[in-house]
């Protein structure tokens, strides 16, 4: 049974339908990668998969581990073992990064965990992500720039451990080196459990380091080609034209 | 620990009507100066307490309601006495008691026997023994820390005559005169030249005396170089049949000393809360307000500083919460009465489900006091669409040398903050709950531990099933 199972999916904002007969399945221990050009609606695709309330769904179905999800809150499917790594995570003033973490973790699992075992554990996490300690009590992502931004998704990544993690342009904006350590951490996610992972890019740096199992491109709001990871370097080398036309 | 005591038995005589061959309850017809001569002798005031407490009244008697604020028509002023004087026995049985303000006190992990007391239908809670304790520790430095009734016997009297209600004239406005005339119980603290009380002190009244927590008066004085936190109230609903609150708080701050009051009150849903409070600060001292207001029906209440040494300094922050059927009028006034003032003013406020939020202030930066500096920031949160939260900074700025900002910020909680939070697991309620729980965050880490966690505990009761 595939992990997801994305059928007949469409996908409408303010009545105008944007996403158009999606069929996606991704198994697990697979990396999937969603490519297109801008304006695309791969965004759109993703958020949708994690519940947004920006969008309806009108039509199709999509299944976590054989359930549905279409009907289900962002936390419920969150507590089902899905993740979305957010292109412009929100920021929240007055929540320190480890507390909310640790809520929300003892909201998925429904244990308490003791705060300063907690604290050891990200303390951990923060050391592949070349973070410093004093995030920990900075306010959710007030202040970060672009980059702190984005490897404090991956932190909640790797410290919340969901089977299918949707990571949304996780490497926009980022310099050589950051994207390098947000793809180290992917990396360690993915080896450290049964672990999937669709990523949603228009650049291919991200995917360097890992090993992708299946491409998909979007145009138009349609899924219009799917291939292998050497359709990456096809792209990379005459661009989107072939599929858009 | 050591375990708490309780009173067997409670002189009710303070509360007791005079029933009638049938049982009747006799309604009197107004606050007399007869009842206010009976308070006085049961108190055993000294004489020029029973004149000040008949001076008061004749006062009460001149003053109208004010009429610039939230309605308080629901305030029968022409029945007074029954919440000078409530009947003793209305609310005599803990199942009389409101299941709201019971289930309160049990999600707060409020005892039983404290519960009772705090509902006024359980024996005298007795904090004696806690409060001996602390007045022990701090009496080595020379604190006075007690009841003020019986600093009034005691060497401290002259001290008291000469303060007390000077800050707060009774001519005032109605419920300041109100207040001087039955005024009972409440705190008195005096700290000596140069000492530093390491520990906060809490406000005597809180659970102590039946019906206490009315009228109290609290009377701190700070000597030169003195330093003191004062903590006053309790996140557990005070439940009073006799819904009007009007306590009096005078903190006099000495040249150089620096006071720390805090406050979280929460009064039980049907109270009309007219708090008075007001601060003196001599040269070179600081005056710290830290305020959380939760519940009641209405609230008017504005703690003013009075800056009126050179390099005074005061800061204010504050947080008011104003839920459905509340209409919660909380501000803040300085008065800068000379030169090289400073006042920093960081009040935010939340309202839902129609309840009415109104930050009003007044800062008053007088001729002479040139170099003053205040700042203010107001941030209100609306959590929906029937709610209301409005500003009403007044400024009057008597000289040009003055640095005086003011900031008002109207947000909400956005859909995409929601979807934010819940993505990562937690519920619509938790997300919301975590957000008001953040924006309050500037006043909650300003309290001691235990009454920040009381703080996000009410915050957590108040949106409690605020999702529709």
């Amino acid at each position: 049974m595939p992990l997801l199972s994305i059928n007949d999916l469409c996908v409408s904002i303010d009545e105008t339908e944007i996403l158009h007969h999606i069929n996606l399945d991704i198994e697990p221990n697979q990396i999937h990668v969603l490519m297109g050009p801008n304006g695309a609606c791969k965004s759109t695709l993703g958020n949708a998969i994690m519940g947004s309330p920006a969008y309806t769904i009108t039509q199709g179905s999509m299944l976590l581990n054989g359930q549905e999800l279409r009907n289900l809150p962002p936390d419920s499917r969150a507590k089902l073992g899905l993740f979305l790594s957010f292109q412009n995570p929100v920021e929240v003033p007055g929540i320190s990064l480890s507390n909310f973490i640790r809520s929300a973790f003892e909201q998925r699992t429904g244990e308490h965990i003791r705060l300063w075992t907690f604290r050891k554990q990200l303390k951990a996490l923060l050391g592949i992500l070349d973070m410093d300690e004093s995030y920990l009590d900075r306010d959710l992502n007030v202040g970060f720039s672009g980059g702190e931004k984005k490897k404090a998704e991956i932190l909640q990544l790797l410290a919340l451990n969901p089977s299918l993690a949707i990571l949304d342009e996780t490497d926009s904006g980022l310099d050589v080196d950051a994207v390098r350590t947000v793809s180290s951490g992917l990396a360690k996610y993915m080896e450290t459990g049964s672990h999937s992972a669709l990523i949603i890019t228009h650049s291919t740096r991200i995917l360097e380091s890992l090993h992708v199992d299946k491409v998909h491109i979007l145009a138009g709001g349609r899924l219009v080609h799917e291939g292998d990871a050497s359709l990456i370097d096809e792209i990379n080398a005459t661009g989107f034209e072939r599929f858009t036309a | 620990m050591t375990e708490k005591t309780y009173v067997d038995d409670i002189n009710r005589s303070l509360y007791d009507f005079r029933y009638d061959e049938d049982g009747y309850y006799k309604v009197d017809e107004g606050l007399t100066p007869e009842i206010v001569l009976q308070i006085s002798a049961e108190k055993n005031d000294p004489e020029w307490m029973r004149d000040f407490r008949l001076h008061s009244l004749e006062c009460y008697r001149h003053l109208q309601v004010p009429d610039w604020g939230p309605d308080i028509s629901g305030l029968n002023m022409d029945e007074i006495v029954t919440y000078v004087r409530p009947k003793t026995g209305i609310s005599a049985k803990w199942s009389d008691v409101p299941d709201e303000i019971k289930d309160t006190f049990e999600r707060l992990g409020i005892p039983q026997a404290e519960r009772e007391s705090l509902a006024g239908v359980g024996a005298q809670y007795d904090s004696e023994l806690v409060y001996h304790n602390v007045r022990e520790e701090v009496a080595a430095q020379g604190v006075i820390y007690t009841d003020l009734e019986s600093a009034l016997h005691g060497p401290y009297a002259d001290m008291i005559r000469e303060h007390f209600m000077h800050l707060v004239p009774v001519t005032d406005h109605k419920f300041a005169a109100l207040h001087g005339a039955v005024w009972s119980g409440g705190s008195f603290v005096y700290v000596p030249k140069n000492v530093r009380v390491e520990i906060p002190l809490q406000s005597y009244f809180r659970l102590n005396a039946p019906g206490a927590g009315q009228f109290e008066h609290t009377l701190i004085i700070l000597d030169e170089g003195a330093d003191l936190h004062f903590i006053e109230g309790c996140s557990a609903p005070k439940y009073n049949v006799a819904n009007l609150h009007a306590g009096c708080v005078e903190l006099y701050v000495g040249r150089h000393a620096k006071l720390r009051y805090s406050t979280i009150e929460n009064w039980s849903k049907n109270m009309y809360n007219l708090n008075t409070k007001r601060a003196l600060v001599e040269e070179g001292g600081t005056m710290e307000w830290v305020s959380g207001s939760f519940g009641s029906h209405v609230s008017y209440l504005y703690p003013t500083t009075i800056l009126r040494g050179e390099n005074a300094h005061m800061t204010y922050t504050g947080i008011t919460f104003a839920g459905a059927d509340q209409n919660l009028d909380t501000g803040m006034k300085v008065i800068h009465a000379t030169k090289n003032t400073s006042s920093i003013i960081n009040a935010k406020s939340i309202s839902k489900s129609g309840g009415i939020s109104t930050y009003r202030s007044a800062v008053v930066i007088q001729p002479n006091a040139a170099g003053s500096r205040s700042t203010a920031n107001c941030e209100s949160l609306m959590l929906d669409d029937r709610s209301q939260s409005d500003t009403i900074p007044v400024m009057d700025i008597r000289t040009s040398d003055a640095d005086v900002g003011h900031e008002a910020k109207i947000g909400r909680i956005s859909d995409e903050a929601v979807f934010y939070l819940m993505s990562r697991g937690l519920s619509e309620e938790e997300a919301r709950t975590m957000v008001v729980s953040g924006f309050a965050e500037s006043v909650s880490k300003e309290l001691p531990l235990e009454y920040a966690v009381e703080m996000n505990n009410l915050i957590r009761l108040e949106m409690k099933g605020s999702i529709g």
